[in-house]
């Protein structure tokens, strides 16, 4: 009974929700969610960010997609980027949201999708894009009217996903930042806006600059010939290994150890791309960690979010790679952008809002049998060495610093 | 990021290993980020896992011997990656002079593995540097080896050692920086470092001390004007804490009771770790005092009746003692009026002042309480001198109406709004004695119909933990009352524990009643987190490791005697017996460690955030 497809688990949907025609959504990792559709996201138990991590990082094997086309043969003329293949993604365009918006009746969550599609953009930029896009649609004439009238947007994106640390953090930031803005109240409004649009746009392009930064600032810890345990896939450690072996002549010699990363795989999509840049690969099971760990000089880990105590919130299985490299010893650096950085304050791991995505067994599951589908842990301060931020090299304590002086 | 309004619009630039270094902000570039050559080898002969920050400083940095010295080729630096048992967060500076110095004296080895390179730049080495070079190699040879506790990467110059400390000298010789906001204070505080370190040095190091990221126009322009209000010698010593009177010194403590308005007989037996703080026989004051009540002169009788409370114990808990305080004080300011031919500013200040001493006889101030009268003592220094009497007396009974309701009873009800938040269904809450605070907490969450239940831990002799059951109980909460003892067992059903402070000092420090230690202790052992409600005006940017340099003693008769129980009167006879000695505490020190999180009205922080606040609001809070 071994059923490895994306079908069985399109029957077992279909088999649960009986009469209820299956739509697209309801198949799992082979297809990015129909974002665009819904003012509200569909499945709220599953998170809208984890399907759209998958969606860009994770490994779709061939068999898996070639059932998943079969089994969504009826759906198939619409969705052309099925199965991962982002280089078919839809590109939202540069002002396309704004054009769109004079057409039918403009929606945040629309727009936010449209740009999170982008598998180069961070999550949190693509907030920010998607505020911007309300500014310039705005017809609101005074700047309280266009600050009501984001704040709800802003609201509006948040509750659509609350899961998504890096969204919240990202209309945060962006609310903050129109609220604070003391030199528009000289100008006129119509420039006022403009400026707000242009420095919105702008910060794309900062979160780019961001993840080089981080790179720049964390070759300095990336030694000759270490080795180096990544977990999942994650942008900024991607750039930060890029740059390691474009600078580092001996860096040929070091290994990267890398996690699978269950149930989306995306360590798999990883090692893909560090084999592309000739850097030597390993890759583990998750529960190979704590084996490995001895040759392991350090680990590198991205993260969702930062949130204010200084630790991270990472996929699931973060919390116990830290926790085995702490009790060897092995320093563990998270590379983080600030934007990432929340105003959240986890107690434990069980305090945040609960973040599911499906997991693929490849058995049948009982039904009797609970399974975990929690898609990420929050791991605390004590167990990160350093951070590696645009901001600059930050112990976990200098992240409240950060926070208070940005929001407070 | 976008970086809000006040922030300058390139400050994601700023790549200076912010934490570790205390370089002034430096452009962007490729190649400050990486290791130079030479460098570069040296942290790849490491072991594997070792990891050395190294931070170049661009800041001209002279030595002592500053002459011989090229300003600009000193690098500052800073290890990051302590072994366990040390403090991870912990980040040592020091100075590059001062390791070579102190290199000599302390068994230091020094590896110098590369003699190729030290070769080569030998002709490029100044003389000091050769001197310095040399120590090393003779400390080395001196050195026991294999006591490496942590390895610091030096470079001095062009050369590069790699010195092995062990952790004594570092403590001895470095200036141990918990946190990078106290890199000045911290070489100031240090006796080691300033003696080697001129005034000279010290500059630098306080200039480059990162300033906020809030208030820089440009990073550099604010380095100067940090270095350049930089108080003298004098005005240092002037900043410095009073020294507190200090009770086993028995001259000051003669002098201090001639100017005493309440006459106390002191405690005969004291226990020997705590004489230099105050204690009296409890009940000679009081009777005393009453019969005086209307012949005092000086006094104010609102200030008077407040002290009274104090001392019977009428008034209490830290809110309610500010409070009361700053009503008295409001009285006294009402009924004031300016002698002849002395100015409001200067006589209200010294009235204010003999009030205040004259609390602290009655009852030991409180931190918040000396925080609220520092504000109000300079609300008075800064009033205009154009003022007429009776509005500066409207202006300051203003400010005193303003600071209890905004910095007392809205950031209560700020910390209320907070903690809510952090309580689930199903929840068991513990708490221990009574703060008023947590109470707020409790009801409110009730309020919102949150399901969950409540322990209340409370202990000898005073027993408030009885009052807030009483009142939850009223409420109809349901609760479980326990005495500390018990609090082990208990702790395993617990899921949050939420504590009041006395007050939270700069390292994170919880200062509270005695036994909250133990209770974060058990709770941080059963993994429970602690939450510590705390308004922002008890912080306080001193810094204390233990609790028995500054504490309050109690009435020893409160643990020797339980009133009632008639039968238990083992101790009778024995209590002035010359070697008894009863110790009854008031407050103890919670390590930051077993704290989790600290609720107050700028939101939840982590502990190690509070030199931030303390930092960032002081000026919101006093001198506003």
């Amino acid at each position: 009974m071994w059923w490895r497809s994306a079908s069985f688990i399109l029957d077992r949907q279909q088999h649960q929700n009986g009469t209820v025609a299956p739509s697209p959504e309801s198949f799992l990792l082979s297809s990015p969610p129909p974002m665009a559709d819904s003012p509200l996201n569909p499945k709220s138990n599953i998170s809208a960010y984890y399907q759209t991590r998958a969606a860009h990082h994770a490994v779709v094997t061939s068999d898996w997609l070639a059932q998943a086309q079969a089994a969504v043969g009826r759906h198939s003329d619409d969705d052309g980027s099925l199965g991962g293949d982002k280089g078919a993604a839809p590109i939202g365009g540069g002002g396309g949201g704004g054009e769109e918006g004079s057409g039918k009746a403009f929606s945040v969550i629309d727009e936010f999708n449209s740009w999170r599609k982008q598998p180069t953009l961070a999550e949190a930029v693509a907030a920010i894009r998607a505020l911007a896009a309300v500014i310039r649609t705005s017809e609101a004439t005074t700047m309280m009217e266009l600050e009501i009238e984001l704040k709800k947007a802003s609201d509006s994106l948040k509750s659509w996903d609350t899961t998504s640390i890096s969204l919240r953090a990202g209309c945060d930031l962006f609310m903050l930042y129109v609220t604070r803005t003391s030199a528009l109240e000289y100008e006129d409004f119509n420039s006022a806006k403009s400026r707000l649009i242009e420095r919105a746009e702008k910060f794309g392009e900062i979160s780019c600059k961001a993840r080089r930064i981080i790179a720049m600032l964390s070759q300095d810890f990336i030694f000759d010939g270490c080795t180096i345990l990544v977990h999942g896939f994650s942008r900024v450690v991607l750039e930060v290994l890029k740059t390691a072996a474009e600078n580092k002549k001996h860096f040929r010699s070091s290994h990267c150890f890398n996690t699978e990363g269950r149930p989306d795989r995306t360590g798999l999509r990883f090692s893909n791309e560090l084999a592309k840049l000739d850097v030597p690969v390993k890759l583990l099971i998750d529960s190979a960690v704590a084996y490995t760990m001895d040759e392991v000089d350090m680990v590198l880990f991205g993260a969702d979010g930062v949130v204010e105590s200084g630790g991270i919130i990472n996929m699931m299985g973060t919390f116990q790679i830290a926790l085995v490299a702490h009790s060897m010893n092995k320093p563990v650096y998270v590379a983080a952008e600030s934007y990432k950085f929340a105003r959240h304050y986890p107690l434990d791991q069980k305090d945040m809002s609960p973040a599911r995505r499906p997991i693929d067994f490849g058995v049948p599951i009982p039904s009797k049998v609970e399974v975990e589908t929690l898609a990420r842990d929050y791991t605390p301060p004590q167990y990160l060495t350093l951070l590696f931020t645009d901001l600059g090299v930050l112990t976990p304590s200098v992240i409240s610093d950060e926070l208070i002086q940005l929001y407070l | 990021m976008i970086p809000p309004a006040h922030h300058h619009s390139d400050n994601f630039l700023r790549t200076a290993l912010q934490a570790t270094s205390p370089t002034k902000a430096f452009s962007y570039s490729a190649k400050t980020v990486t290791i130079p050559p030479e460098n570069e080898d040296v942290a790849s002969s490491f072991s594997p896992g070792r990891k050395v920050v190294s931070a170049k400083s661009p800041s001209s940095f002279p030595g002592v011997k500053a002459s011989s010295v090229p300003a600009s080729e000193l690098t500052t630096v800073s290890v990051v990656n302590l072994p366990p048992g040390i403090s991870g967060k912990c980040v040592y500076k020091l100075k590059g002079k001062l390791i070579a110095e102190k290199a000599g004296g302390a068994s230091v080895e020094v590896q110098n593995d590369r003699p190729v390179s030290a070769k080569t730049l030998k002709e490029k080495t100044s003389k000091a540097e050769r001197r310095a070079l040399q120590e090393a190699q003779r400390a080395a040879k001196a050195a026991a080896k294999g006591l490496n506790l942590m390895s610091v990467l030096l470079t001095y110059g062009y050369s590069v050692y790699l010195v092995y400390f062990t952790f004594e000298q570092i403590l001895n010789n470095f200036v141990p920086v918990d946190h990078y906001v106290f890199l000045a204070e911290g070489t100031k505080a240090s006796s080691a470092a300033s003696k080697v370190v001129t005034s000279a040095n010290t500059k630098p190091s306080k200039a480059a001390k990162p300033s906020s990221q809030k208030n820089d126009g440009s990073q550099v322009a604010a380095s100067e004007k940090k270095g350049g209000d930089r108080a003298p010698e004098k005005d240092r010593k002037k900043d410095a804490p009073h020294p507190r009177m200090q009770y086993d010194d028995k001259s000051r403590v003669e002098k201090a009771k001639k100017r005493a308005v309440v006459k106390q007989t002191e405690a005969r037996n004291r226990v020997e770790l705590f004489r230099h703080l105050p204690q009296y026989e409890h009940g000679t004051q009081l009777p005393d005092l009453e019969t005086k009540f209307f012949e005092l002169d000086p006094m104010h009788p609102a200030v008077y009746k407040v002290g009274l409370q104090y001392l019977s114990g009428d008034i209490r808990g830290g809110n309610a003692r500010c409070i009361a305080m700053f009503q008295a004080f409001k009285e006294a300011i009402k009924d004031y009026s300016t002698p002849p031919e002395k100015t409001l500013i200067r006589d209200l200040t010294a009235r204010i002042s003999s009030y205040v001493s004259f609390l602290i006889e009655c009852r030991p101030l409180s931190i918040s309480m000396g925080n609220a009268i520092k504000f109000l003592k300079n609300r008075i220094a800064k009033l205009p001198l154009a003022l007429s009497e009776s509005e500066a007396k409207s202006t300051l009974m203003l400010d005193i109406d303003r600071f209890i309701n905004e910095k007392i009873i809205l950031s209560e009800k700020v910390i209320v709004k907070h903690a809510v938040t952090k309580i689930r269904d199903g929840d068991v809450l513990l708490t221990y004695g009574a703060s008023s605070v947590v109470e707020m907490i409790l009801l409110h969450a009730h309020e919102l119909g949150k399901h969950f239940r409540v322990v209340v831990v409370d202990s000898r002799p005073k027993l408030e933990g009885q009052l807030l059951l009483r009142r939850l109980v009223r409420k109809g909460l349901s609760c479980t009352y326990t005495h500390v003892n018990a609090v082990s067992c208990i702790m395993q059903d617990v899921t949050r524990v939420f504590l009041g402070a006395s007050s939270v000092l700069s390292n994170g420090t919880v200062y509270s009643r005695v036994g909250t230690a133990c209770v974060a202790m058990v709770a941080h052992a059963f993994r429970v987190p602690v939450l510590v409600c705390c308004e922002a005006y008890k912080f306080h940017e001193r810094v204390q490791l233990d609790s028995i340099c500054f504490n309050e003693l109690g009435n020893p008769d409160a643990i020797s005697k339980i009133q009632g129980r008639e039968e238990i009167n083992y101790l009778d006879g024995l209590v002035n017996q010359e070697n008894l000695q009863l110790l009854n505490l008031i407050y103890d020190a919670t390590p930051s460690d077993y704290v989790s999180m600290v609720i107050t009205d700028y939101g939840m922080i982590p502990p190690t955030s509070v030199p931030v606040i303390v930092r960032e609001y002081r000026r919101d809070h006093l001198w506003s």
